[in-house]
């Protein structure tokens, strides 16, 4: 079994470094190679990484309430660059006031996001959902 | 007496300096104009003759000799992602003394290998994919320059995984087709030793011959590398020391020519400030760059440009002056300053040449603007720390204020965010020996580091 590849890192103008390492233990554990580009990553670089080491998945993370404008046309670079098919991940605060995290939810699946968590997520739940997403 | 001979040729002068290995000293230097078209030798020869030889004749235990002449090593490096494989494989040129002509990322379309033939390189280093990331375009592009119609001397340095299978595939066409460790082995790590040794290498054992330089290895034992791989050498040694001999520590020289400007740090230049967050590519303890639109003479009307009101600014001159004085230059590339002007003119460009190059060679400070308030993004080196700047290179060594001209270097507080040596003592390669102490660092490194240590003068 082949041990696939994600890119993990906080978008924006975001410096959330704790959940940031955390993530990356936990995807470590679970027996993926995690890329992490850190905080303050740019859409360019999320992309520029998954296509050196050829990664299966970008993991985004928002804690600050900028994610919907920080993500907006990720997808979209990813078609343009050739990897268009990639899973994309996205989790944390994602928008900013008391919103219905449906209403997000919709927001990013129609991003181009594959899967959407709401605040409180657990690691497992997305290790989970990659598993099968990617067949393993 | 035991003398050892260290030659540069260099693409206009070959330059000889002979060295008493026991005194550990400089018996003489010379320079004559460098003969690539008839034989090497004879440029060669004409500066050895220029050097009163002892009656006993001269006792040369060793003859080594770098080169920058024919061209200097002229490579082509390629990629995937610009940012990432490509970038890594243009540093990794650059530190083997390389003058990259051309830098391609993504898949090599028939168009790149029309560049390819046009400018002739003499060895293409192939990177692309992290060790066990993208494999497609290493394979794809070992296939594309296999349609080449000329043969070319090639390293690869990209995704370990399919090194061998696209050596196989290029060998069809080229040769040698050397196989080195990734000089992106993960990403965001940058690994450019192996690529480096591979380049030197390959060298040695072809470039030197393809160039007609082997003439002179019947006089000589072998010509190590080229001449900006044997200046770095020199300057990792004096910042590094040897044994128990201390270095000077972490430094930059500079080296100003007539058509670039090399740039040279041996120094981490990891963040000087607390919460600066590194970005980008990792630079290589020992970097250099070169900025072939920053000269003296061949490339004065660039630099010229590129400095724009910055020069004007410091000449306080007209246009019609500047014009003139760019027009002498230019017609003749040998002029040493004649007037009091010209050598005014001199300092400014050579002045703003060293601003600029150092500009481009340190890293950029940059600020984001957070929910938490502001945060520093570090890009590159920030060398603000570094305690020392040691100029080398024609307008350096012959003018009478070297100072004046490497305080280009220094950091400029109205360009903050630009990480140049705040409180630098300057030094001079008054003999203009650092390529010969590269080569004599093969042999004597020792001797080598204590000699830079005694000839290369504090301003």
């Amino acid at each position: 079994m082949e041990q696939k590849t994600l890119v993990l890192g906080v978008i924006g103008s975001d410096v959330h470094a704790v959940g940031n390492r955390i993530l990356d233990f936990a995807f470590t554990q679970a027996g993926f190679k995690v890329i992490n580009i850190g905080v303050l990553a740019t859409q360019e670089e999320f992309i520029h990484a998954a296509i050196e080491t050829n990664a299966d998945v970008l993991l985004v993370s928002s804690l600050y309430g900028h994610g919907e404008m920080d993500c907006r046309g990720l997808r979209e670079k990813c078609q343009e660059t050739g990897i268009g098919n990639i899973l994309m991940y996205v989790g944390g605060n994602l928008v900013i006031g008391k919103q219905d995290f449906e209403s997000v939810r919709e927001r990013f699946l129609d991003m181009g996001f594959n899967r959407v968590y709401p605040p409180g997520t657990m690691p497992e739940s997305p290790i989970a959902d990659l598993r099968r997403d990617l067949g393993i | 007496m035991q003398a050892v001979l260290l030659i540069d040729f260099g693409s206009t002068y070959t330059k000889v300096t002979i060295v008493d290995l026991a005194r550990e000293e400089i018996i003489g230097t010379a320079q004559a104009g460098t003969t690539i078209e008839t034989n090497i030798m004879d440029g060669l020869k004409a500066a050895l003759t220029q050097i009163p030889e002892p009656l006993e004749g001269w006792n040369f235990v060793r003859k080594l000799a770098c080169s920058s002449a024919a061209g200097g090593l002229k490579m082509i490096a390629s990629g995937l992602v610009k940012e990432l494989t490509a970038e890594a494989a243009r540093r990794a040129a650059l530190g083997a003394g390389a003058r990259v002509l051309q830098v391609f990322s993504y898949e090599l379309t028939t168009q790149d290998l029309d560049k390819i033939i046009s400018s002739q390189p003499d060895i293409l280093l192939l990177a692309g994919g992290t060790d066990g990331g993208n494999k497609e375009v290493l394979l794809k592009n070992a296939e594309m320059l296999s349609r080449l119609t000329i043969r070319l001397p090639v390293v690869i340095a990209g995704n370990k995984v399919v090194s061998e299978q696209a050596a196989d595939i290029l060998r069809k066409q080229h040769d040698p087709v050397v196989v080195s460790e990734n000089v992106m082995p993960e990403l965001g790590v940058l690994s450019v030793e192996s690529a480096r040794l591979a380049i030197r290498d390959v060298f040695f054992t072809h470039i030197i011959k393809a160039k007609g330089l082997d003439k002179a290895e019947e006089f000589l034992e072998r010509i190590m590398m080229p001449t900006p791989a044997a200046v770095l050498s020199a300057a990792e040694l004096l910042a590094q020391g040897h044994g128990s001999e201390r270095g000077m520590g972490e430094m930059m020289i500079v080296d100003v020519g007539g058509a670039t400007t090399d740039v040279h740090s041996i120094a981490k230049g990891d963040p000087s400030k607390p919460s600066v967050m590194l970005k980008g590519l990792p630079e290589p303890f020992a970097k250099r760059s070169v900025e072939g639109d920053l000269g003296m003479r061949y490339s004065s009307e660039a630099l010229v440009e590129t400095a724009g009101r910055r020069l004007f600014n410091y000449l306080g001159w007209t246009d019609d002056k500047v014009a003139y004085q760019l027009g002498l230059c230019k017609e003749d590339p040998w002029r040493i300053p004649q007037t009091q002007d010209e050598t005014k003119f001199d300092v400014a460009m050579g002045r703003m040449a060293v601003s600029l190059a150092v500009d481009r060679h340190v890293g950029t400070l940059e600020v984001v603007y957070t929910p938490f308030g502001a945060t520093y993004v570090q890009h590159g080196k920030d060398l603000t720390q570094l305690p020392v700047v040691i100029g080398t290179g024609g307008v350096l060594l012959y003018h009478p204020d070297a100072s004046e001209i490497l305080r280009g270097a220094v950091f400029n507080p109205e360009e903050p965010t630009i990480l140049k040596p705040q409180k630098a003592h300057f030094y001079l390669d008054k003999e203009y020996i650092l390529a010969a102490m590269g080569l004599l660092r093969e042999v004597a490194p020792q001797v080598a580091l204590r000699m830079m240590k005694k000839y290369v003068i504090k301003l």
